[in-house]
């Protein structure tokens, strides 16, 4: 579904990612861990095609397609997902006037005939109970006010409405309770199926113990030095990243 | 000593304009209004036109636009035009007591010039007014627009002959709004100086839609009047739709007196125009008094709009919020400037201001500039203003949802926009303002043809 070579990314001229190969199979569930400031951000902002992150090498393709080649919009429309680490607030953009807007734009994309209010409201309120939404919260404004709590089961509800192919959840555990990441865990694992994939970015191990991944990487200053699976992240919480530091031979 | 400059040729272009049609001008009228008018045209002469050095008129120079070749006239003429074509636009669709005006003067369609209600209730047309209800109008007429030192103010006091007229008795309420259609056409280049005076007497209620249009591609100059009592208990609301070609000049001047635990709410949409100037005055005159000022303008290419605001809190205990917004494309510039002035009197005052806005080029030009007079010691004030850009963290969030970048953009000026918007309190208007807020936009509002917008570019 997604694979990534050599890929270097840089911001302002300094080189955060030193040449990433990553592949991602439909049905299978990723997690790259790391340090702070090693670019786990950096690599979910880039294959989202955010502007400020410069592609200076490599390629990745996805579905097939060159993913580097299309828009942010479009790139979302194919059925890529970033769930935000710091999701945006939109003031006077109301959650329900966003939400219908992004459905009906993956819908026109793939021309099929927009959804009426009605089959709007009930989809709704099928994928609220999903990720526990409060109903207050999709009366407001994008995440105008929303708790970080609020703002994470949020990206995980739109999550659920845009039915996205491949969802790339940067740091979407920072700043839950114990309460609302098991929420947002089990409403990532209700949406998985056998067709599409999940990349759960994450700086501790913790939100592992709820989405089980099938591949563990890590990622240390800007490149993936170490793959393994599940046991990995054990590994890591126990022993800490200086310990892979070690382990690779990288300087601390 | 006393120093008196010479009036220069255009302050002259107008006096003697104003010697020239006198008889036409006096025709009729009750001799406390020629006196005022002669006083006006003196105190008119005496100012003459803002200079460029005049802070308050620092970013707009008007002066040039009164020099063109412009007709002014002191009567109406009988214009071919279809009144059901601007039906065909979008705000009259309103269930409002309409009221047209064409170019300046009150167009009946029934013949009948002044509306009585059984209640009391009377608007229509101010030059009827004057000669139907003589010793009303006298008791208002000038009593709240300043012409001893607005130029502007002077010479429309000087030769405004007609406009619409609006008196609520006490313990009244209208049952719908008025709504004012401005409709300017022409065959010729004219100047237009009507005069509104809208007076809501104790414990009444009204409100009243103001929109402006251009119906012909001439070129305008407007330099209007409005006046507003607003008595004790009493609430008003005016929201003004302006709505002008980009050859217009528009000028207001709204001027709007509170009694005690009065309310008023003052809006300005800014659509589309030339060069506009709106003077906002408000003065607090009684406790508890209420004032909300809200002002959006939508403007691109070389389009000018000038927002100029005084609230002058005179008795404690009055609360005052004043939310201007602007968003700006292509060349376009705009300036806001709003006074706040707390007498010493005035303990106990709320007296807010913000101005936001959004520059969508590099040419694009805002200036802003927020005045606080403070006299009293116990207040609470405010100001902020703000200049930026549509932020670019929003619009990548929206993008990555699958929502395209213009589109994008869009729903992001329409959330600036927004909550103008949703200050106005009627809901058949605020749904409205909305639909031609977004339309504007969109660029679709130059469709409206029949507003003979966009037909310069």
């Amino acid at each position: 579904m997604l694979h990534i070579k050599n890929l270097r990314v840089s911001v302002e001229g300094k080189e955060i990612l030193k040449g990433i190969d990553l592949d991602v199979n439909p049905g299978e569930v990723h997690a790259i861990m790391g340090p702070n400031g090693s670019g786990k951000s950096t690599l979910a902002s880039a294959l989202a095609g955010n502007e400020t992150f410069e592609i200076t090498e490599g390629e990745v393709t996805y579905m097939g397609k060159d993913l580097l080649d299309l828009s942010p919009e479009d790139r979302a429309r194919e059925g890529v997902f970033l769930g935000f680490q710091y999701p945006v607030e939109i003031p006077g953009v109301s959650m329900v006037n966003f939400l219908r807007t992004a459905i009906n734009e993956h819908k026109k994309y793939r021309e099929e005939e927009p959804l009426s209010a009605g089959e709007f409201l009930k989809l709704m309120r099928e994928k609220k109970s999903l990720v526990e939404i409060d109903s207050d919260l999709t009366s407001r404004s994008v995440n105008e006010g929303f708790s970080g709590g609020e703002k994470k089961k949020n990206e995980i509800f739109q999550m659920a409405l845009l039915n996205p192919r491949l969802s790339i959840l940067d740091e979407t555990d920072s700043g839950l309770d114990i309460d609302a990441l098991r929420i947002v865990a089990n409403g990532v694992n209700k949406l998985k199926t056998k067709d599409n994939a999940t990349v759960v970015i994450t700086h501790y191990q913790r939100l592992l113990d709820y989405i089980i991944p099938d591949y563990v990487h890590v990622l240390y200053k800007g490149r993936i030095v170490k793959s393994g699976d599940r046991s990995l992240a054990v590994q890591l919480e126990e022993k800490g990243y200086d310990w892979l530091k070690q382990e690779t031979g990288t300087e601390a | 000593m006393k120093t008196m400059t010479e009036p220069n040729d255009t302050v002259k272009k107008f006096t003697s304009l104003f010697e020239e049609h006198k008889e036409e001008i006096f025709a009729s009228e009750p001799g406390y209004l020629s006196d005022m008018r002669q006083e006006s045209i003196r105190n008119f002469e005496r100012l003459g036109f803002p200079k460029k050095k005049d802070e308050n008129y620092k970013y707009v120079h008007l002066e040039p636009f009164f020099n063109g070749s412009l007709e002014s006239r002191f009567a109406p003429r009988n214009l071919e035009f279809d009144v059901q074509e601007i039906f065909r636009c979008d705000i009259p669709t309103l269930d409002t007591y309409v009221l047209l005006l064409l170019n300046g003067f009150y167009y009946s369609t029934s013949g009948e010039k002044l509306v009585r209600q059984d209640n009391g209730i009377i608007f229509g047309s101010l030059r009827e007014a004057i000669a139907q209800e003589p010793d009303l109008v006298e008791k208002y007429l000038g009593k709240y627009a300043d012409s001893v030192n607005d130029p502007f103010v002077a010479l429309n006091t000087a030769v405004a002959q007609d406009g619409i007229f609006l008196y609520i008795p006490e313990k009244q309420e209208l049952d719908k709004p008025i709504q004012i259609i401005n409709l300017l056409l022409s065959d010729d280049n004219e100047m237009v100086q009507h005069r509104n005076l809208f007076i809501t007497e104790k414990s009444s209620k009204a409100e009243v839609i103001i929109c402006d249009h251009t119906l012909s591609e001439h070129l305008f100059l407007t330099n209007s009047v409005s006046e507003m009592a607003v008595m004790e208990n009493a609430s008003l609301d005016v929201v003004r739709m302006q709505n002008e070609h980009n050859q217009s000049v528009q000028i207001t001047n709204s001027w709007i007196e509170q009694q005690k635990n009065s309310n008023a709410r003052h809006s300005t949409i800014t659509l589309h125009g030339g060069r506009v100037r709106n003077n906002l005055n408000v003065k607090l005159k009684g406790e508890n008094a209420y004032c909300d000022a809200n002002g959006l303008f939508l403007i691109d290419k070389q389009q000018h709009v000038d927002n100029y605001t005084i609230i002058e809190h005179q008795k404690p205990n009055c609360v005052s919020n004043q939310h201007y917004k602007g968003v700006l494309d292509d060349a376009a510039t705009g300036a806001f400037a709003g006074k706040i002035h707390v007498f010493r009197e005035a303990q106990k005052t709320e007296a807010y201001q913000t101005n936001n806005n959004v520059l969508l080029t590099r040419d694009a030009k805002m200036r802003t500039k927020p005045q606080l007079e403070i006299y009293a010691d116990d207040v609470k004030c405010s100001h902020g203003a703000t200049v930026g850009q549509i932020d670019e963290n929003a619009l990548f969030y929206l993008q990555t949802r699958g929502i395209p970048r213009e589109e994008a953009r869009l729903m992001l000026m329409y959330a600036f926009a927004d909550d103008v918007i949703s200050g106005i309190r009627e809901e058949a208007l605020k749904k409205r303002v909305a639909d031609l807020v977004s339309r504007r936009l969109r660029g679709e509002l130059a469709r409206c043809d029949n507003c003979a917008v966009n037909c310069y570019d």
